[in-house]
């Protein structure tokens, strides 16, 4: 039924993850110095790593053909080695990736649904002092970088009073597990910047959804059936208004991770925002482009699985 | 090509409401410049209506006038890590207002100075960012449906999905760490939202009569965009423009706290990064770190209420939002 929607819009993912592999390699290739002058410079690299990097991308064969190595050795999951450390970067990321996972998704969670919650009861009560107040609140916490933001939090929470650990993600060390409740106090924090840091552009954008729902004459129709003012908003005007702040929140993983990598700079927390930072001070370019690449993916998943959803929940989309 | 002509307002039935007759010939551009200045008044008196947008401006212009005086308010010694006079990390007082740095360094000095770079960066990378957005807009709209649109389409699109933040993260660790590197990825990064409502509002300029006129006259594409579309399309991209300030501002932020901020010159997001790794976490040393951290939200607060005074007085929709 909809199958042809599904078929174009997995093409679209499809060239959008060419374009980043692209963008990618050639990214790579303009940075100062050669990828080869590159690793050779690099003295933790051992000799064998180093001969093994140049034959895994061919980086001494002409440039068209470098590039479909490139795109062979990427798709087939072989990312190449840290410059620095020599480690398989595959298994460096795989390390990496929960602790990142977990960070993302409970502060982008807890940003949407109560940012949400906050520009329903706001767009359907215009012009209250709960509306002023959370407005002038969102633009606020809009206004503020979240580094900075995170930096604050961990002044007066962490260090002046205490109540939260300083950083890392478990304060457990060696071989015992970490309690999960040890975690939490860990993410607490670091959760917190992400979700105060972002929270504000779902408040905006779901108030004037709603403001624009408000009008409409299915509303005017439903309170004319003698619905109470709960059940005209429940029923007619938040499924109506909900689809913009739902692409909001997909597309929203993807700056929530250019995010997380400041807050987890600031947290020490043991993601893959943390291994980016460290990248950078390394200047360990193979990472970095590994981070990118991955980043990339997981936005290209959310908005593919958001389209197709998107096309189940509004029927209209399929026809533009 | 300057003809004498008369003054077609008087002949629409706007004109004609108002009762106005054209009272001489004008040339063609004393007729535009009137037009312009009688539109400006308008929009003006619209923006002085709305008090955020005018304590944004108020904020704005403090800035900018401070940025422009710091070569006189601070001396190049009062920031030389080395030259510097105060005593290290003290509390704010009498002589240092918001206390002082590591170096002995007066925080206040810094911030001041710090304002030169952080509002050149949001201004020329939203200059960049602008110029490419406005550009890839009103080409892929001008052209909409052909195949330039749709390449030009399809890169914006990309542009908007992609993780930019960290694209910018890594664009900046490979060019390496310098003024212009920081503006070029800025702006590189963040003009994919102007482009689409450029190209918006292109659509909808191009199927507009007067379009089709110009062409039957025999104008060529270039006369037409830049004559009679960009005018008609430009508040949409000043409103965007503003409104691109604040993203920039931000992301110079981000950069610095990562360290990829030009280590030679000052920024509010510098000042924040060399704070924190000074240990004024451990150590208590608030005002050195929250000082730079409210300039930036003054100023991201200030260019968004502008933006959005702008946004409602250019796009009539938006007009009963607020």
């Amino acid at each position: 039924m909809r199958l042809r929607y599904i078929r174009r819009k997995c093409g679209w993912a499809l060239l959008t993850l060419w374009f980043v592999l692209t963008a990618n390699f050639f990214l790579f290739r303009i940075m100062p110095g050669d990828p080869i002058g590159l690793l050779a410079r690099s003295q933790r690299l051992s000799a064998e790593a180093l001969a093994h990097q140049l034959t895994l991308f061919g980086l001494d064969r002409p440039l068209p053909l470098q590039y479909l190595i490139y795109l062979k050795q990427t798709l087939t999951g072989h990312l190449g080695v840290s410059i620095i450390s020599g480690t398989d970067i595959s298994t460096l990321i795989a390390g990496r990736i929960w602790p990142t996972v977990l960070l993302v998704g409970v502060g982008t969670g807890l940003a949407a649904l109560v940012g949400v919650l906050i520009g329903i009861k706001g767009g359907w009560a215009r012009g209250t002092s709960f509306d002023r107040s959370s407005l002038y609140g969102s633009l606020l916490l809009y206004a503020t970088p979240e580094g900075w933001l995170g930096m604050l939090l961990l002044i007066t929470f962490a260090g002046t009073l205490g109540w939260f650990p300083a950083g890392g993600y478990t304060s457990s060390s060696g071989d015992t597990a970490p309690q999960l409740g040890d975690i939490a106090s860990h993410l607490f924090l670091p959760a917190l910047t992400l979700t105060l840091g972002y929270i504000g552009s779902f408040v905006i954008v779901m108030r004037s959804s709603m403001i624009d729902v408000k009008d409409e004459d299915y509303i005017t129709t439903a309170r004319a059936k003698g619905l109470s003012d709960g059940q005209v908003r429940r029923r007619h005007a938040v499924p109506n208004a909900f689809l913009p702040s739902f692409t909001l929140i997909v597309l929203s993983v993807g700056f929530i991770l250019g995010g997380a990598i400041v807050v987890e700079t600031v947290f020490s927390w043991p993601g893959l925002g943390l291994l980016t930072y460290q990248a950078i001070k390394d200047q360990d370019y193979p990472v970095l482009q590994a981070v990118f690449l991955l980043s990339s993916l997981a936005v290209i998943i959310a908005n593919l699985v958001a389209d197709i959803t998107y096309g189940f929940l509004d029927p209209r989309i399929e026809e533009v | 090509m300057s003809n004498e002509i008369s003054d077609p307002t008087a002949a629409s039935g706007a004109a004609d409401s108002e009762g106005r007759r054209p009272e001489r010939l004008l040339s063609r551009r004393q007729l535009t410049a009137r037009r312009r200045r009688d539109s400006f008044t308008r929009n003006w008196g619209m923006f002085k209506a709305n008090k955020q947008a005018m304590v944004g401006l108020g904020i704005l212009v403090f800035f900018t006038v401070v940025a422009f005086l710091s070569p006189l308010l601070v001396s190049a010694d009062a920031i030389d890590p080395a030259a510097a006079s105060g005593p290290p990390n003290s509390p704010p007082s009498a002589n240092y207002w918001l206390g002082t740095d590591s170096f002995g360094r007066s925080v206040l000095s810094l911030l001041i100075v710090g304002s030169r770079v952080s509002l050149l960066v949001g201004v020329t990378a939203t200059i960049g960012a602008v110029l490419i957005g406005a550009t890839v807009g009103l080409v892929s709209g001008y052209y909409g449906g052909t195949r330039i649109d749709t390449v030009l389409g399809t890169l914006t699109d990309w542009f908007l999905v992609i993780p930019w933040l960290v694209l910018a993260i890594v664009m900046a660790a490979i060019l390496g760490p310098t003024l212009f590197n920081v503006i070029l990825v800025i702006a590189v990064t963040s003009w994919a939202m102007t482009a689409r409502i450029v190209r918006a509002q292109t659509l909808s300029v191009r199927r507009r009569p007067f379009i089709e006129r110009a062409r039957a006259l025999g104008a060529s594409d270039w006369s037409i965009i830049t004559h009679h579309v960009l005018p008609n399309v430009f508040p949409v991209i000043f409103a965007q423009a503003v409104l691109t300030v604040a993203v920039a501002i931000l992301s110079e932020t981000t950069l610095a706290i990562l360290g990829l901020g030009d280590p030679t010159a000052i920024s509010w997001g510098r000042i924040i990064e060399e704070a924190f790794n000074a240990g004024s976490m451990a150590n208590g040393y608030w005002w050195w770190m929250i000082p730079p951290g409210i300039a930036i939200i003054c100023v991201t607060l200030a260019v968004t209420m502008c933006g959005y005074a702008l946004e409602e007085i250019f796009n009539p929709k938006l007009r009963r939002r607020h």
